[in-house]
Formats: structure tokens, C-alpha cells, sequence
């Protein structure tokens, strides 16, 4: 009997209410990391290419140190250390949602950095010639025309940030990963699951890599 | 109205200003020429703070632009500046160009600032351009927009750095009008530019420079007629044989 023959997918349909809830938390952990991250990364990336040395040494630091440990230790690190610092549990998707936004912050502001540097010195001149202050500098001129520069760029690392929240299964966070493997085990058909979920991850990531690609030519800044 | 008193600027070890000093009052016009080099440029954007210097003084209507007391943003917001380069924000359309500065820094409404602007259009020739992108403009319009955009914050003086030496030549002209029509109107005036016409035409006194130094510092009809350093009347024999 082949492999294909044994498969019995119609344990999917039952399971796809409680699998959407995974699906869900992992749309919701991907969305409040991008977006924390991408505020939190480019006050880093700011903070990098600052003239005040303490804090953009402070921020190297801490990009740095961000990128050199792997994500499934930091994720462990956080949920562990976390309740004896502050003496309560605090939950493992909550945990999840900071975790990320903190590591991927890390990544973020490596992008936000070199879209900054992209933007051409004569532009931030142009902006303080016409009296605008380093934030207005920074909020009209530059960071507008980083942010689109880089726009594919974040988009790219956000397939990669939604892929990587399946390794919050580690710490039970019940996402689309973990509801496939409660799902598996309640009918006692892992692999169908897995297969599944293997699926709902291509299906959102080649979707999402599409839109990257049809932005890239829509949003180009004429020059 | 521009006071330069004994300017000195380092980049590192090497030496772009040499004791620069020069006066440019109200409604005067000058034009700064030199080679390539010479530290003209450094020493217009030291006029406004764009670039720091180490030695000296550099007063704008009387504030004091090494000051770091000094508001720069306040100082710049009422120091016109136009660039080689033009550096119109890319990702704005023209009438936004114009009316960002009058309302973020100036804080005039977004009807009074949108007004202005279309009346700073017409004044340069390019009210039909109002909503394009500036990357579908020519660069002599651009350039045009970006005066019309110093323009739009109500300037004490304007500061002009090379702005036609990135212009095709038949460009140059209808950017070249545009000021001739400003100094003709009273507008304090320096112009970092190569273009010995305009300053034939409209210039009070020009400033040769050459490795930092202010070498010729002189009226209009003394600089044509007979510069007094040598270096200078080598450039001059260059730039004007043809």
C-alpha cells in the first residue's frame, strides 16, 4: 500500500475550527511583532546612526547581541526569566507577543538602518534649510522615503517573522503549529496535520511574497 | 545682513576655510566663484549651519550662527536655501514641496500654505505642474520649484549653491531669470555659481576664492575690469575665453 493510500484526510474538516483559532494567534503574534517591531527597530536604527556615541553604541549593542542568539533560546529565556523577575506568571502567548517584537525589533532596525542611508544626505540639508527640526526631519523627509525604499525589504523579513512564530510551540503558546499537533493527536493522525499546516504556511507565504513582488514595482518613488 | 568673520573649517587634519571673512548687506547681491575645491560651497552652508566650523564667526541678521544657543532650525526657517542638486522631497508632489515647510515649521494653515504656493508657482512659471512628482519634472523646473519653495517661507536672504551647474544648458537660462527677477526686486542675495552673465548682469560684488581662501573680494566693475590677484584673472580667462 503507498504512503498517499493511508493518509485519511477527511480528519482535517472536523479539526479546522480549532485549527483557525491556532491560525489566528499566529496572524495576531505576526502583526503586533511587525508592528512593534518595525517602530521599536527604527528608533534602534535612529538611535545607531545617532551622533550622541552612548546611545548608539547602547543600540548596537543591542542589535548585536539580538542576532547572535538563536530565537528559540531567546523565546525559552524570556518565558522562564520573566515570572522570577517579576514574581508572577505571565502566560506563554503574552510572553510570545514580547518576545518577538523585541527580537525582531533586532532585524528591523538592520533594514530601517540601511534604508535611512539610502536616503541622500542633500535630502535631510533640504529639510533643515527649510527650518524643519531633526524630528520633522526625520518624520517628513526621511523616514518617508525609507520606509518605501525598503518596503519590499520589511515585507521579506515579515514572511520570515510569520514562519518563525511556529517555534512557539516550544513554550505551549497554542498557535497554527500547536493546534495542528493537538488536532493530530486527538484523531490520532499527526501527519495529515501536518501536512495540512505545512499548506496554510505555503499558501499565506507564497501569497505574501506575490505581494511583495507587485509592490516593489508599484510604489518605486519616480525619480 | 550676512556677516563672515575670520572662518576657519577642518575636516579632520585638512583645511577646506582659511580665515574667510566678507560682509553682504541688506539687498546686496554676490556672486562666489573659484575652482572646484576652493571651499565655496562649504563656506554657503556654514551661512546657515549646515555644515559646523571651527574658527570665527558667522552672524545672520545679527544671530549668531556658531552660537550653539542658536535656534538653527529658527534661523534656517527664514534663510532661503537653494541647492545644486535641488533636493525636492521625491516621494511629495510639488504643491506638498511647497507647503510642508509653511506648515510644519511656519505653522500657517494648509489653505493659507497651499495658496501661497500656487501664487509662488505662477511667479515661476509652473502653475500647471502644481500636482505632478518632481522626478516627472525637468531639471530646470525643478529647480525652479525648489526656489519657489525657499521662497514660500518669506526669506530675510537666499543662499544659492551652484544652482544651474547640474542643468542641461537650456536649462540654465530660465532658472538664471528667475533670479535675475529676484535680485532685480531687492532680495539679499548670495550666489555660489559660475555663471559670469549673471553676475555681469546682477551682482553688486563678487568673491573669488581659491583653497579656502577669499582671495578677490570686489565691486562687480573692479572684478571684470581688472581682478587684482593673479589666480583670479587666470580663472577669469578661462571661464570667460569662451
Amino acid at each position: 500500500m503507498s504512503f498517499f493510500a493511508q493518509l485519511d484526510l477527511s480528519v482535517i474538516g472536523p479539526s479546522l475550527p480549532f485549527i483557525w483559532t491556532g491560525l489566528l494567534f499566529t496572524v495576531k503574534l505576526t502583526l503586533i511583532a511587525m508592528t512593534g517591531g518595525i517602530i521599536l527597530g527604527t528608533l534602534l536604527a535612529l538611535a545607531r546612526l545617532s551622533p550622541i556615541a552612548p546611545l548608539a553604541m547602547a543600540a548596537t549593542w543591542y542589535v548585536n547581541l539580538m542576532r547572535s542568539i538563536p530565537l528559540l533560546m531567546v523565546i525559552l529565556w524570556f518565558f522562564l526569566i520573566i515570572p522570577l523577575l517579576t514574581g508572577k506568571p505571565m502566560g506563554a502567548e503574552n510572553s510570545a507577543i514580547i518576545t518577538f517584537t523585541l527580537f525582531e525589533a533586532a532585524y528591523y532596525s538592520e533594514i530601517m538602518r540601511a534604508g535611512i542611508q539610502s536616503v541622500p544626505r542633500g535630502q535631510v540639508m533640504a529639510g533643515q534649510a527649510i527650518g524643519m527640526t531633526y524630528w520633522q526631519t526625520m518624520g517628513h523627509v526621511v523616514l518617508p522615503q525609507a520606509f518605501r525604499n525598503m518596503l519590499p525589504i520589511l515585507l521579506t523579513q515579515t514572511i520570515i517573522l510569520f514562519q518563525d512564530t511556529s517555534l512557539v510551540y516550544a513554550i505551549g503558546a497554542k498557535d497554527l503549529l500547536k493546534a495542528a499537533e493537538i488536532a493530530g493527536k486527538n484523531y490520532n493522525r499527526p501527519i495529515e496535520m501536518y501536512i495540512f499546516v505545512a499548506f496554510v504556511y505555503f499558501v499565506i507565504c507564497f501569497a505574501l511574497s506575490r505581494l511583495v513582488k507587485h509592490l516593489q514595482s508599484r510604489i518605486a518613488i519616480i525619480r | 545682513m550676512i556677516e563672515i568673520n575670520n572662518v576657519s573649517k577642518w575636516y579632520g587634519q585638512f583645511q577646506v576655510l582659511t580665515d574667510c571673512s566678507t560682509q553682504i548687506t541688506k539687498g546686496d547681491v554676490v556672486v562666489v566663484c573659484g575652482p572646484s575645491g576652493s571651499g565655496k560651497s562649504t563656506l554657503i552652508k556654514c551661512v546657515n549651519g549646515l555644515e559646523a566650523f571651527q574658527q570665527g564667526a558667522i552672524a545672520v541678521n545679527g544671530t549668531s550662527v556658531g552660537d550653539p544657543k542658536t535656534n538653527l532650525p529658527k534661523l534656517r526657517a527664514h534663510v532661503g536655501m537653494v541647492f545644486q542638486h535641488f533636493e525636492l522631497f521625491p516621494h511629495m508632489s510639488i504643491t506638498e514641496n511647497l507647503a510642508i515647510g509653511q506648515t510644519k515649521v511656519l505653522g500657517r494653515s494648509k489653505e493659507e500654505a497651499h495658496e501661497r504656493g500656487l501664487k509662488l508657482l505662477d511667479r515661476v512659471g509652473l502653475r500647471s505642474q502644481a500636482d505632478k512628482f518632481p522626478g516627472q519634472l525637468s531639471g530646470g523646473q525643478q529647480q525652479r520649484v525648489a526656489i519657489a519653495r525657499a521662497l514660500a517661507m518669506d526669506p530675510i536672504c537666499m543662499l544659492f549653491d551652484e544652482p544651474t551647474s547640474a542643468l542641461d544648458p537650456e536649462m540654465i537660462n530660465e532658472v538664471l531669470d528667475v533670479m535675475v527677477e529676484l535680485a532685480n526686486e531687492g532680495m539679499t542675495m548670495m550666489v555660489v555659481s559660475h555663471e559670469m552673465g549673471f553676475a555681469r548682469k546682477v551682482a553688486d560684488r563678487v568673491i573669488f576664492m581659491d583653497h579656502g581662501h577669499i582671495v578677490e573680494d570686489a565691486t562687480k566693475e573692479e572684478f571684470f575690469g581688472t581682478p587684482r590677484s593673479e589666480r583670479a584673472q587666470q580663472f577669469l580667462s578661462k571661464i570667460l575665453s569662451h
